[in-house]
């Protein structure tokens, strides 16, 4: 089943790569990853759709917050949770259709971002479930080129961000808490 | 207070405050700069034969010790030949730090001489990695290497280091602390957690303690001691484990698995309380998972949460320091003894004389031959020289499963071999870092005729440095374990497992400077290990087994740990004939 996960990650060199290469080395199927800053320029957000037996969830989360630069994360397929994503959409379509492909995109809330002669580019933002459905229907009045932005999530209850305090270097393998 | 110095200088400094008084590594061409340093630098670096062996060195220093090993390779193939140590070192959470060279950083992604992405092919075989652009990030990024390496769960950390950077001047600032926001240490376990354990410790008629590499990593020894002591359940150690409780404790019973004893074996299959610690089910252990220890609750107490739940999810989860867990553990049933309860003691009484039964049933098997040196029989010899007192470096394979049942230890941190991984070519290299790390010990290298030949190459660091190796070659002509599988479940079709040639042992050691000796008959065995023993230096002995043991008891692939094989099928009369 889709395992929505959100990461909180250190946006230092490599941090992607880490996340994307623990996903296929333990097996997990990427279904979409979006990433970008945080308020907190050195922070970024992931959203990171994934297709995983359901008993698998939690080692899933466990992996993720194993890796240094990940400093949450959190399992948010089930909770409150409001999840949207992004459809932009050329279509190439006869005269006649035009009217009925802007009508039936205002029905799905889409907007004409670009129109010419030989048809319209569409942005669609939504639930991803319905967006399939808009696709759907829209090639049916012609040729349509598709590019999804993936699925970006917010939890709606607040999770507090637990960060670790530092510790002083007192010489190998004893490091002790500066602040206790 | 900063002095001014070259970003190679930095790292010696850096490695020095971490208390690094050793070194394996190789040079080349982007290290040059560190190598100047190391020249005339308290740190001494030994220089080993291929990089692989740095690594493994690296690792056999940190098993014997618990301190962070350290390894040093230039980069390109300097660095991708580490990767087998860093999974090795992974597999079995050993605190390693690899320093690699990287190419000028204005290089890097020209297909430069020598370049490779080491921090992208390190990403997977390490617990953390590193790309050092910029001196000023080095001497934070080397404390932090240090600290992830040792702290939590142990693990490789790699270290990779531009040409510019060693070469750049910049001011030097010893540091004294180190952020890691997102690096948790799980340290002190659940208090409901553990007083739950402890009430199921209490109510259980049949604990089994399973113990493992956690109790070795954690320096958790003399706490599982006492809280042996305190339950008096019968205990069982994995490979990873072995050492973690003496060999002659009268609560062990051995290790449990694929070549587990058959009382340890089935003590898990019939306990009803497993009390795990510091283990992760390897598959080894458990064969099939659906019928592993199926009366069993668990107890499941592990530093790293990932490992809690991952392969069988326990009654009673406990992420924590072992050592602290085990302590708080302790005090708790001593404070709180149980109710005394008839049904239950008589229940416990029961269990120790079945599991003594058990024992007397079915030990080990030690066949020996009046004409041919059975491997058993090295093992049994090596032991009594040991006496459970000297470091065993093993090798992969049935050679270290024999030794692995046979030879004890009294303590943990002598039976250094590669668990998880099973990387051949690792026992040689390995008793090599042992031997660095703890001078005044026996240090046996224990291999097969397969894994030595890997590793022949450090017969020269061996003899350049005089270590008093005694390395066992336990020599079958095969590769033993595959063979085994080939005789076993592959109608007995031997193929590309015969290793024809071997090298003369007395001249192969003559030819490092060394003694070397071949015996193959077994009223010679113990004086030549004797013989090897007493040699102030290295020494080499090929030892001639019977080239078709097979390794018992044995749960075949798939099956439950108590459908074991005791031995070869008996020769069965055919009806009518």
């Amino acid at each position: 089943m889709l395992q929505i996960i959100s990461l909180v990650l250190e946006n230092k060199p490599g941090a992607l790569m880490r996340v994307t290469g623990l996903l296929s080395q333990r097996g997990y199927n990427i279904e979409s990853l979006t990433v970008a800053r945080t308020l907190d320029p050195e922070l970024s957000r992931m959203t990171i759709v994934v297709d995983v037996d359901s008993l698998q969830r939690a080692q899933v989360i466990k992996q993720m917050n194993k890796l240094i630069n990940v400093l949450q994360a959190n399992d948010l397929s089930e909770g409150p949770t409001v999840i949207r994503e992004l459809v932009l959409l050329r279509i190439r379509t006869a005269q006649e259709s035009r009217t009925a492909v802007l009508k039936e995109a205002e029905i799905f809330g889409g907007r004409v971002v670009d129109s010419g002669v030989e048809g319209f580019a569409i942005e669609v933002t939504g639930d991803p479930e319905k967006l399939g459905e808009f696709v759907d229907v829209m090639a049916a009045y012609g040729e349509v080129e598709v590019t999804r932005s993936g699925a970006l999530a917010i939890a709606l209850d607040s999770k507090k961000l637990r960060l670790q305090p530092p510790v002083s270097t007192v010489g190998q393998g004893h490091p002790t808490p500066l602040h206790k | 207070m900063s002095t001014l110095m070259s970003g190679a200088r930095m790292l010696a400094e850096c490695l020095a405050r971490e208390g690094v008084d050793c070194m394996f590594g190789y040079p080349g061409g982007v290290t040059l700069p560190f190598y100047d340093v190391l020249y005339d630098h308290q740190i001494r670096h030994v220089l080993v034969r291929h990089e692989e062996n740095a690594a493994f060195a690296a690792e056999g220093y940190a098993r014997a010790t618990g301190k962070v090993g350290v390894c040093c390779a230039t980069s390109g193939p300097g660095a991708t030949n580490l990767i087998t140590g860093l999974v090795d070192a992974m597999m079995d959470s050993v605190p390693i730090v690899a320093i690699t060279g990287q190419v000028t950083s204005k290089l890097i992604g020209s297909d430069a001489f020598q370049e490779a992405d080491t921090f992208g092919i390190t990403r997977p075989c390490t617990k953390h990695n590193y790309l050092v652009k910029k001196l000023d990030e080095l001497a934070q990024i080397i404390h932090e290497a240090f600290y992830i390496a040792a702290t939590g769960r142990p693990g490789p950390v790699l270290v990779d280091i531009t040409k510019d950077v060693f070469q750049a001047q910049g001011h030097y600032q010893p540091v004294t602390s180190i952020h890691l926001p997102g690096y948790k240490v799980f340290t002190e376990g659940h208090t409901g957690q553990i007083r739950r354990a402890a009430q199921l410790i209490q109510e259980s008629e049949r604990p089994l303690i399973y113990a493992g590499g956690g109790i070795v990593a954690g320096n958790a020894s003399a706490e599982l001691r006492e809280f042996v002591q305190v339950t008096d359940a019968p205990a069982v150690t994995t490979l990873m484990g072995l050492g973690a409780l003496p060999g002659n404790h009268p609560n062990y019973i051995s290790m449990p698995g694929m070549h587990g004893s058959y009382a340890a074996n089935m003590a898990m299959s019939d306990a009803d309380l497993l009390i795990a610690l510091g283990v992760r089910f390897d598959d080894r252990v458990t064969g099939r998972l659906a019928a592993f220890a199926p009366h069993a609750k668990v107890i499941h107490v592990d530093i790293d949460p990932a490992e809690v739940g991952k392969i069988r999810t326990p009654e009673v989860p406990i992420v924590g320091d072992i050592k602290r867990v085990l302590v708080k553990l302790t005090k708790l049933l001593v404070e709180t003894p149980a109710e005394p309860d008839a049904k239950r003691s008589a229940a416990r009484r029961a269990w120790w004389q079945q599991i003594r039964a058990w024992k007397d049933a079915h030990p080990y098997d030690t066949p020996v031959s009046e004409t041919e040196i059975k491997p058993q029989h090295l093992m049994a010899e090596i032991d009594r020289l040991s006496g459970g007192d000297a470091i065993i470096a093993s090798d992969v394979g049935q050679h270290q499963m024999w030794a692995a049942q046979l030879c004890r230890f009294n303590q943990p941190r002598l039976w250094i071999n590669s668990g998880g991984l099973g990387s051949m070519g690792f026992g040689l290299p390995a008793a090599i870092g042992a031997q660095f790390a703890r001078p005044e010990m026996l240090v046996f290298a224990i291999c097969g005729d397969g894994g030595f030949q890997m590793s022949i190459p450090e017969l020269s660091t061996i003899a350049s440095n005089g270590l008093p190796i005694k390395i066992i070659v336990m020599n079958n002509g095969h590769l033993g374990m595959v063979r085994q599988w080939q005789t076993l479940f592959y109608n007995n079709r031997l193929s590309a497992v015969e290793l024809e040639a071997f090298p003369d042992a007395e001249k192969l050691a003559a030819a490092y400077g060394f003694k070397g000796r071949t015996v193959e008959k077994p009223w010679e065995l113990a004086a030549a290990l004797e013989e090897a023993v007493k040699e102030p230096g290295p020494y080499l002995l090929n030892v001639k087994v019977t080239p078709f043991e097979c390794v018992y008891p044995m749960v075949p692939a798939g099956g439950a740990l108590n459908e074991m094989v005791l031995g070869p099928p008996q020769p069965v009369a055919v009806p009518g004939t």
